[in-house]
């Protein structure tokens, strides 16, 4: 080993101190990043892979009511590979020691064998067998929500009968990761779960026999989805088809493929805010490392070393400490990474995980932080350079200042000597005064952005379920029945105030731009259900036209005035032009709003409705609720209370648990940025400070000029950092809107405060840091050596 | 000294100071009896190594004796907590250092009011600068003065409290011999026209002749204290 290459490995140990806190810098910014990022390609790696194993459909479609024979001739149909056809059935539910209201789905599958398309990963006991009409297999979620195990039973209410089912296996299946009751936006297991069962028992039970009302198909390779799903309905609509939708669409894995996109957004945008604060961090601190070694640099010169052999030598110094930082903190993140992802595994219900780190995410760490440390390095080194070496070994010049702004303007009477050496060394280095601000003010900008999604999420409730919707129940039925129902309704005990609305599938369309939904007509001064303006003020549905809710109209592109064509995708399609007559704020799930006669109209059928929303007297719920059970045409009773507590559980929790942990590590950056900068500034002028001490200046006044600087940084940074947090709250809720929902930039008074005040208790813990630091300077020692 | 009968401003006993240096101690200090009296001005000679420094950093409050007694007057040293001792330098000692230590974002002038502003009765920070001739360059930073320069300004601030010892440490260390003694001569009528006690310490014995008193110290030890009878101007002494 060549004797320069061992001066290095004993700096590096003797700097040792140092090395470990810039290690841990890099340690943290790196494991961020790469644990995030590798989460995102895991969980969508997952997802792929599993879609793929299992077969999951390109398609679905469902019907009233269609023969067995027609599954030929849409096997037929030109781009279609694989078509299964199925019974699915909405049923009620009974299970022993829970007495809440339990509503679910029963799809079919082959007896004895796996479906072709949407297979099952039985996790537990095993399929349904031919020819044993009471088996059940249960999709895993719900059987845990209600602790079910194979040889458990309950009763299921099918098409108005009871019947007792035995649990046989339990499963998973990449159809329904999320299970989703019609109609509500978050799933809740508790309430309502999905079962596979016999297709002969099935059909036998629903009325179904040599018929299917459900099918799913995949594409032959290079088919358009949209132009077989236009075939398919031509061949569906005389069965009641209400249309053919493509595997975005579908429930499940619209709501997954959101929380992924969700999940990517944050861990690009997150650890790339940390992991360059950590390069700026890096970047001074090293700087300064290296000046302090500047007669070192000097000496080596004297002795006849190039420049080059000098950078190199200090070039390689930096190197390793950055490269074991990565080494380190990718080791690190792959492990947290590892764990996050079992964690989402545990959420998701995936039957497996490929764990998918993506080199280039390494290697984009890696050259963030060894080109940050060395920016900083080479800085010091070309100073150090520059200079002939025996005036390198002299001691440093004092630094050159002049008067600041504000004593040239004639202020200065007002300033006594120590304020006036903390204005003239911010002035004098304004770039590290800047940067300082600016890392001060990210760290505070990342926790007004992690606590924004509380106020955002609190804001959604309060608007869409304080002002907007009113109901405690929403009652929907099997398909659309006489508006005499709301009066029957009305009588069952405990209800306040009932409600009718009609459903209408539609695909809403403004030139190339279409989008399928429903089209709810509801009365035109609703009561419970009622729609709101942009100012939070309710609107009256007019006779004619449509109400698009805010995201929509984005999506189609249109404004009150325009008109929309309606494709009704119920009894016999037809189209129709409507005027948007306004725009409603709906953060929650997006719609299109009529008054209920045109919604009727448009289908052309009498006066129907599809459900009822209900205000009740809590005291008789579990009465009403049995009573709503037990009539056969309600299909699903979802409760508001528990929407928002499924709202909460699912996107609100995950999201804040994320941002609660960042907003700890911005905390942390906030301390690191302040304790650091104020570490560099000692080094630097320890003796300035001492020789105030030897003057007869005390502990607290020469702490006073050290630490005023910083507090005056903090107390500029935390503005900015307030507003670039504002900004980086409007950015990343645009960014992370989805069709399901939109996000208001809603930031409390509250947030402002909590945040500035983390940044505030990290600095006076850094101050207090170095408050001990301070009064161990040993002034002796630091006056006689020269820097 | 004996057969004087001059005001004792400092007075020592036994003074030792021992460096623990991990595995080995070093004994800067094995004790010194010393007094040292109203504005004389005394030359401290010795090696490096022997010692000079220490004492002055005990004299000064900037260190305190492991062992033996140091008084200044009445004010027991050795017992003074840091609090007392930082009050004791803010009022009663002025330091001069080989390496000038101005506060580099201050100008000439302020550095020496970052001084007055503390003081409780500190003479004019201007007539201060006079008196070190550096009254044309109040307004320099130190970036501005050349190495002498900055030593006189350090003396000004040292003197402008009007300190009752001026402990200056090899305050021509950094400087060539003809800028020293326009240091040296700074020195000199600070001691005459402001009667401030005075401790030089060099190892250049040359220095010697400007002094009252010249004591020399070896490993800790004084070896030899010798009155002065031909005290030479600084001009006139030559290294």
């Amino acid at each position: 080993m060549k004797i320069i290459d061992l001066k290095m490995i004993r700096d590096l140990w003797n700097m040792r101190g140092q090395v470990i806190a810039i290690g841990f810098v890099i340690i943290a910014g790196v494991s961020v990043y790469v644990s995030m990022s590798s989460v995102a390609d895991t969980l969508q790696g997952t997802l792929k892979t599993y879609y793929e194993e299992y077969t999951f459909a390109d398609g679905f479609a469902s019907v009233r009511r269609a023969p067995e024979s027609l599954g030929d001739r849409l096997r037929r149909v030109e781009g279609v590979n694989q078509v299964e056809t199925r019974v699915a059935a909405s049923v009620n539910l009974e299970i022993p020691g829970f007495d809440e209201p339990v509503t679910g789905q029963i799809v079919s599958v082959p007896e004895g064998d796996q479906p072709r398309l949407n297979r099952l990963f039985i996790r537990e006991g095993r399929l349904v067998e031919s020819g044993r009409g009471d088996e059940v297999i249960l999709n895993e979620v719900f059987a845990e929500a209600h602790s079910l195990t194979p040889g458990d039973e309950l009763t299921a209410i099918i098409n108005g009968h009871r019947r007792s089912l035995t649990v046989v296996g339990i499963a998973l299946s990449p159809e329904f990761l999320f299970q989703l009751q019609p109609g509500s936006l978050f799933p809740d297991p508790q309430r309502y779960g999905v079962m596979w069962m016999g297709q002969r028992a099935l059909s036998a039970a629903y009325d179904m026999e040599g018929a299917f009302n459900d099918l799913s198909f995949t594409l032959a390779p290079g088919a358009s989805i949209d132009n077989v799903t236009d075939r398919m309905d031509l061949l569906l609509d005389p069965y009641g088809g209400s249309g053919s939708y493509p595997r975005e669409d579908q429930a499940s894995h619209n709501l997954i493929s959101e929380e992924l996109n969700q999940l990517a957004a944050m861990a690009f945008l997150l650890p790339m805010i940390f992991l360059g604060v950590a390069a700026f961090l890096l970047n001074i601190v090293v700087s300064r490392l290296i000046a302090l070694q500047r007669e070192q640099i000097a000496i080596l010169k004297a002795f006849g070393y190039s420049d080059w052999a000098v950078a190199m030598h200090y070039t390689k110094l930096v190197v390793i400490v950055a490269l074991a930082g990565v080494v380190v903190g990718t080791g690190l993140g792959i492990w947290m990474g590892g764990a996050m992802a079992e964690m989402y595994l545990q959420y998701y219900k995936f039957p497996f995980l490929n764990y998918t780190l993506q080199w280039p995410v390494v290697l984009t760490a890696f050259l963030l932080t060894v080109g940050a440390s060395l920016g900083g390095a080479l800085m010091s080194i070309r100073r150090a350079l520059r200079l002939p070496p025996a005036e390198a070994m002299r001691p440093e010049p004092p630094p050159s200042y002049r008067m600041t702004l504000v004593e040239r303007l004639g202020l200065q009477k007002l300033l006594d000597q120590p304020t006036r050496i903390i204005l003239r060394n911010l002035e004098r280095q304004w770039v590290k005064s800047a940067l300082t601000v600016i890392g001060i003010a990210s760290s505070c900008a990342i926790l007004i952005m992690g606590l924004f999604w509380g106020d955002a999420f609190d804001y959604i409730i309060q608007v869409q379920y304080g002002i907007a919707q009113r109901e405690d129940i929403t009652v929907t039925f099997n398909e659309p029945t006489s508006a005499s129902a709301v009066y029957e309704i009305s009588s069952l005990p405990g209800v306040q105030h009932a409600e009718p609305f009609r459903s209408v599938p539609v695909r809403l369309k403004s030139g190339h731009r279409s989008y399928d939904t429903g089209i709810e007509g509801i009365p035109p001064e609703p009561y419970l259900r009622r729609i709101i303006n942009t100012e939070l003020q309710p609107i009256t549905i007019p006779r004619e036209g449509i109400v698009l809710t805010q995201n929509l109209a984005g999506i189609l592109q249109v404004r009150p005035g325009d008109k929309i064509t309606v494709e009704v995708k119920e009894g016999r399609r037809y189209e129709r032009e409507v005027p948007v007559v306004s725009l409603a704020e709906q953060y929650l799930g997006l719609g299109a709003y009529m008054n209920l006669r045109s919604a009727n109209r448009l289908v052309g059928g009498g006066s129907a409705i599809s459900g009822v929303f209900l205000m009740i007297d809590e005291q008789y719920e579990d009465e009403l609720t049995q009573a709503l059970q037990d009539r056969p045409r309600v299909a699903s009773i979802v409760s508001q209370d528990r929407a928002i507590e499924s709202f909460m559980e699912t996107s609100a929790e995950s999201m804040l648990t994320m941002t609660f942990v960042l907003s700890l590590f911005a905390g942390v950056i906030a301390l690191g940025v302040v304790y650091n900068s104020v570490r560099i500034s000692l080094s630097e002028r320890d003796r300035e400070l001492a020789s105030m001490r030897v003057l007869g200046f005390t502990r607290g006044e020469i702490a006073y000029i050290l630490l005023g600087e910083m507090a005056l940084l903090v107390l500029l940074s935390i503005p900015i950092g307030l507003g670039i947090g504002a900004l980086l709250s409007r950015w990343s809720a645009q960014s992370l809107q989805t069709e399901m929902y939109r996000i208001p930039v809603i930031l409390g008074s509250d947030t402002f405060s909590l945040a500035a005040a983390i940044v505030l208790i990290a600095a006076i813990i850094s101050a207090l840091l170095m408050r001990r630091r301070l009064n161990k300077l040993d002034l002796t020692a630091v006056l006689k050596t020269r820097e | 000294m004996e057969g004087t009968d001059a005001e004792v401003v400092f007075e020592t006993r036994g003074l030792a100071k021992v460096y623990d240096m991990g595995e080995v101690q070093v004994h800067a200090l094995r004790g010194i009896d010393l007094e040292l009296y109203r504005s004389e001005l005394v030359v401290l000679l010795g090696a490096s190594g022997s010692g000079k420094s220490t004492l002055v950093n005990i004299l000064g409050g900037l260190d305190t004796a492991t062992d033996g007694e140091v008084f200044y007057r009445d004010r027991d040293l050795t017992k003074a907590s840091e609090r007392e001792l930082t009050d004791y330098r803010r009022h009663y000692v002025g330091f001069i250092f080989q390496f000038y230590n101005l506060i580099p974002s201050l100008t000439a002038l302020e550095n020496v009011e970052i001084v007055t502003e503390i003081a409780s009765d500190p003479m004019d920070p201007k007539e201060a600068l006079e008196l070190v001739k550096m009254g044309d360059r109040a307004d320099h930073f130190p970036s501005q003065l050349s190495g002498g320069e900055q030593q006189r300004v350090a003396i000004a601030r040292a003197i402008a409290k009007r300190p009752a010892v001026l402990l200056c440490d090899e305050p021509t260390g950094a400087l060539d011999s003809e800028t020293g003694v326009i240091v040296l001569e700074a020195l000199d009528r600070v001691n005459r026209e402001l009667g401030t006690t005075t401790v030089i310490i060099t190892h250049n014995v040359v220095q010697g002749d400007m002094a009252e008193r010249i004591i020399r110290l070896k490993d800790g030890q004084i070896t030899d204290i010798r009155r002065n009878e031909d005290k030479k101007a600084p001009r006139e002494l030559k290294w």
